[in-house]
């Protein structure tokens, strides 16, 4: 049941509890998350998988009333150690939500370009060598690099995930997160970015929350189930999604709720 | 049965009919002002009246330029103390303004929005002119940036609020720092409203009047000395239109008009500012 | 989803709470906003303090009778503010009642009945007339409201209701009918942009109830819209009446500054800041300061009691929404 160990360790939730105030979202989450492997989250809605997934960049300590007690390990060290600066942090563990959010004052040079700036990255020839690799890993370097300059809300709903997607991957991160990143695009521009999360796995530890049954089989490697704020299981996804260990999981992935 | 019906229709009919004229009539108070200060002062616009100072009663010709240097100066000044505070208090309540504090800043900024402004001048009286013993320009502009403070803050905060929490999360989650995502991103991307808020805020301040009465208190004299009593268009006018001289009365009119533009194309300004913003959105 | 049960709670790892500020550049920022912001709490704390500061020597002096009598002496030493308190209700009264019906007519006019087309244009226009500073009202009404009242509205006016003590008296122009009439036009589009945005925020499906219903547009608008928004109406009125109480240099120009009580509108009165306009320079004793000091306290009481009943009205009808704030 649990992921072999050959892979690196590189990501890895210790008895991770997500609260708002005193209610528990997420409760008692242990899971690991391979180098190099994609990892689809899946569970009916308000099931805590967005939030749990935000607690890995602690992004879910902003929300009002947010904290969590348990460990996050990136390569071995506690994310939620107090030496640890969150900001810092979310810089190796890049984030993707589920609608589209370019900065509408920026250009689109400018968007790809925001978390390089902030890191303090500011040659304007590594800058714009950073941006167009970010562009052409997310797969739009060929529709946008004769509009650099222009409006980044110019762009299709897809083209802008793609741009979100860019964004997040120039500063390099180690790790991606993605929020149900295809949930306001067509089919069309799901596909674009199912082919790219195969193209990233390559580089990056991918973590990706979805709604969708048929995307977590297409793309992941790994697929775990929540109900209820628990991880119930975890376990290859051909594996997960053709014997399921769990009754609640066969209950959810044949369709009989959720 | 039917005649009822055909008197509902009418009295339907006929309050539809009041309510446009009453449109009408309030958009027709607005003509009759803009529309007698066109008449009345136009005439009196000439090229002395921009560049001479007040003559003594008796002669005449004479301009305002005092004046109007005077209220560039005052409110220029006024707004260089109140823009960055009106707005900083205003990023305050929209990033920080949830707790205690944020309350009590929202409910003193709403306090101070409805106080007469003549009270904010005898306020600014005690508080400058009366310890520095005399009238002066800066005791005007800090009355009037006390009057611009609370508005500022106010919409500030409401255009912040406009952009969408999403791009907060995004700049957060990109590894922003906090104070980065608000100034960077989130002030930026309200920018164009709260441009648009100070434009109105200053057209606003620019034709105040009771604020100077006993601060900048007005002067014949041209003078750019901010510890000396200066003139404004708008004490200028009440002076003029108070007075005995027919002659004060016609550049009253003259100035009025002056006053009236300087305000109207602040507001144009500001219908810019906020069409920026939405095409910037579209 | 699931509650943890207290005592896994009482004491959460302190390193676990937010950690928010934790760089220099956090605390800056964090820190020089609060500085802004906590100006605004000092500032009103200094106003307040200074009036009642200034105005002490009079509250002392004079008591609450302060309040309701008339004797204004300035040689003998003798002040009662009760006139320009009446003056400064009465105009706003006189305001209202032209205002109201002018407001809500245009407020219906441009939610309810006016082609798309006219709506914004309408609006701007009724909106500009928030722009027009104070004192070129003043000189607009010395100059052509008073002399249109003496040819064609006081003539008519005595002769249906002279016998009445409203319109008693000899008309000089400057009085309590053409101050509350100026004040009328000031507040208008204040009344008219709290009202409009109220009644948009009257959900469609009462007017569609109303409707099916059978009703004519005008009975939907009568009878579903306005009851349905009747609380913030009523606030965006009580806006408009904090507006013209502390409404200064027009109504100075206009209203005849003298201290008396009379019914007829056609006399001249006096308002609580038209007298600190035209006084305050004049007042050679510190007693008479300090007696125009209490009738700004007194002004700043009553606007801030009349802006926060106005707010409160509002507020109760779009909770949380940011309805009419532009206009305050």
């Amino acid at each position: 049941m649990a992921p072999p160990v050959d892979a690196r360790l590189e990501l890895e939730a210790v008895r991770l509890t997500a609260l708002y105030g005193r209610r528990a979202v997420v409760t008692d989450v242990s899971i690991l998350f391979p180098a190099h492997t994609v990892t689809a989250v899946i569970g009916p809605s308000g099931c805590g998988k967005s939030t749990f997934l935000r607690c890995l960049n602690r992004m879910h300590e902003l929300s009002e009333g947010g904290w969590v007690t348990g460990q996050v390990l990136l390569d071995g060290a506690d994310i939620y150690d107090p030496g640890v600066d969150p900001v810092r942090l979310r810089r190796r563990v890049g984030m993707v939500f589920q609608r589209p959010t370019p900065f509408p004052t920026m250009s689109i040079h400018d968007n790809v370009a925001a978390g390089l700036r902030v890191n303090g990255r500011r040659a304007r020839t590594d800058v714009d060598a950073a941006v167009e690799r970010a562009l052409r890993q997310a797969a739009l370097w060929d529709e946008v690099k004769d509009r650099l300059r222009s409006s980044a809300l110019a762009l299709s709903g897809g083209q802008q995930q793609r741009l979100c997607i860019a964004r997040a991957l120039a500063p390099e991160p180690e790790v991606l997160l993605l929020d149900e990143p295809t949930a306001s695009l067509d089919p069309a521009g799901t596909q674009r970015i199912e082919e790219l999360c195969h193209e990233l796995k390559g580089s990056y530890t991918i973590v990706i929350v979805t709604h969708n049954l048929q995307q977590a089989a297409r793309i992941s490697d790994y697929t775990a189930f929540f109900y209820l704020g628990e991880l119930v299981e975890v376990d290859r996804t051909e594996a997960l999604f053709t014997k399921p260990a769990a009754e609640r999981t066969e209950a959810y992935i044949t369709g009989r709720f959720g | 049965m039917s005649a009822r019906r055909v008197r509902r229709r009418l009295v339907s009919a006929l309050m539809t009919g009041v309510v446009g004229a009453l449109s009408l009539l309030a958009v027709l108070a607005l003509v009759l002002i803009l529309g007698h200060l066109a008449v009345k002062g136009a005439t009196s616009l000439d090229w002395s009246f921009f560049t001479r100072n007040p003559v003594p009663v008796g002669e005449s010709g004479g301009g305002v330029a005092n004046a109007i240097v005077g209220t560039a100066i005052i409110v220029g000044l006024a707004s260089l103390i109140g823009l960055p505070v009106g707005i900083g208090a205003g990023l305050y309540l929209a990033e920080f303004g949830s707790g205690r504090l944020g309350w009590i800043v929202r409910f003193v900024a709403d306090v101070l929005n409805g106080t007469p402004s003549i009270v904010v001048g005898i306020f600014a009286w005690t508080w400058l002119v009366k310890p520095m013993g005399h009238f002066s320009a800066l005791a005007g502009s800090v009355a009037l940036a006390v009057l611009m403070v609370p508005m500022l803050a106010r919409t500030t905060e409401e255009m912040v609020r406009l952009v969408p929490h999403s791009l907060r999360e995004a700049a957060l989650a990109l590894g922003y720092p906090r104070w980065r995502t608000s100034l960077r991103i989130v002030a930026r991307t309200a920018l164009a409203g709260i441009v648009t808020g100070c434009l109105v805020g200053v057209a606003r301040i620019a034709g105040e009047t009771a604020p100077l009465l006993f601060t900048a208190l007005g002067n014949l004299n041209f003078t750019t000395d901010l510890m000396q009593p200066m003139q404004a268009l708008s004490l200028q006018i009440y002076q003029y239109a108070t007075g005995p001289f027919e002659e004060w009365h016609r550049l009253a009119w003259a100035a009025a008009i002056v006053l009236m533009g300087l305000v109207l194309l602040l507001g144009v300004a500001a219908r810019w500012a906020i069409r920026q913003r939405h095409g910037a959105a579209r | 989803m699931t509650v943890l049960p207290l005592e896994r709670l009482a004491a959460p790892d302190p390193r676990r709470q937010v950690l928010r500020g934790v760089n220099a550049g956090e605390r800056a920022y964090r820190g020089i906003l609060t500085v802004l912001a906590v100006l605004l709490p000092l500032l009103l704390v200094a106003l307040v303090s200074e009036l009642v500061a200034s105005a002490w020597p009079a509250i002392r002096r004079f008591g609450l009778p302060f309040l309701w009598t008339s004797v204004w002496d300035p040689v003998a030493g003798v002040f009662g503010a009760a006139p320009m308190i009446f003056g400064t209700l009465a105009s706003s009264l006189i305001a209202l009642l032209l205002a109201v019906p002018l407001a809500l007519g245009v407020a219906i006019f441009l939610t309810e009945f006016a082609p798309a087309w006219l709506r914004q244009p309408v609006a701007f226009l009724v909106e500009l007339l928030a722009a027009i500073p104070s004192v070129v009202y003043g000189l607009w009404g010395i100059f052509v409201l008073i002399p249109f009242l003496r040819a064609y509205v006081v003539p008519p006016l005595r002769a249906a209701l002279g016998w009445t003590p409203f319109f008693d008296g000899v008309f000089y122009g400057n009085s309590l009918l053409a101050g509350g009439m100026i004040l009328a036009i000031m507040i208008v589009p204040y009344i008219a942009a709290v009202s409009r945005e109220v009644l948009l925020a009257v959900p469609p499906s009462q007017r569609e109830a109303a409707f099916g219903m059978g009703a004519t547009r005008w009975e939907a608008v009568w009878t579903a819209v306005v009851p349905y928004g009747r609380a913030g109406l009523i606030g965006a009125v009580i806006l408009g009446l904090g507006r013209a109480l502390g409404e200064t240099m027009a109504v100075t120009m206009l209203i005849g500054n003298r201290h008396d009580i009379g019914l007829s509108v056609l006399q001249p009165a006096y308002t609580m800041a038209a007298a600190i306009a035209n006084e305050f320079s004049e007042a050679t004793t510190d007693l008479y300061l300090s007696a125009l000091f209490e009738v700004g306290l007194v002004l700043f009481v009553i606007t801030v009691v009349v802006n926060a009943a106005a707010r409160l009205l509002i507020w109760r009808v779009a909770r949380g929404t940011a309805v009419g704030s532009r206009a305050l």
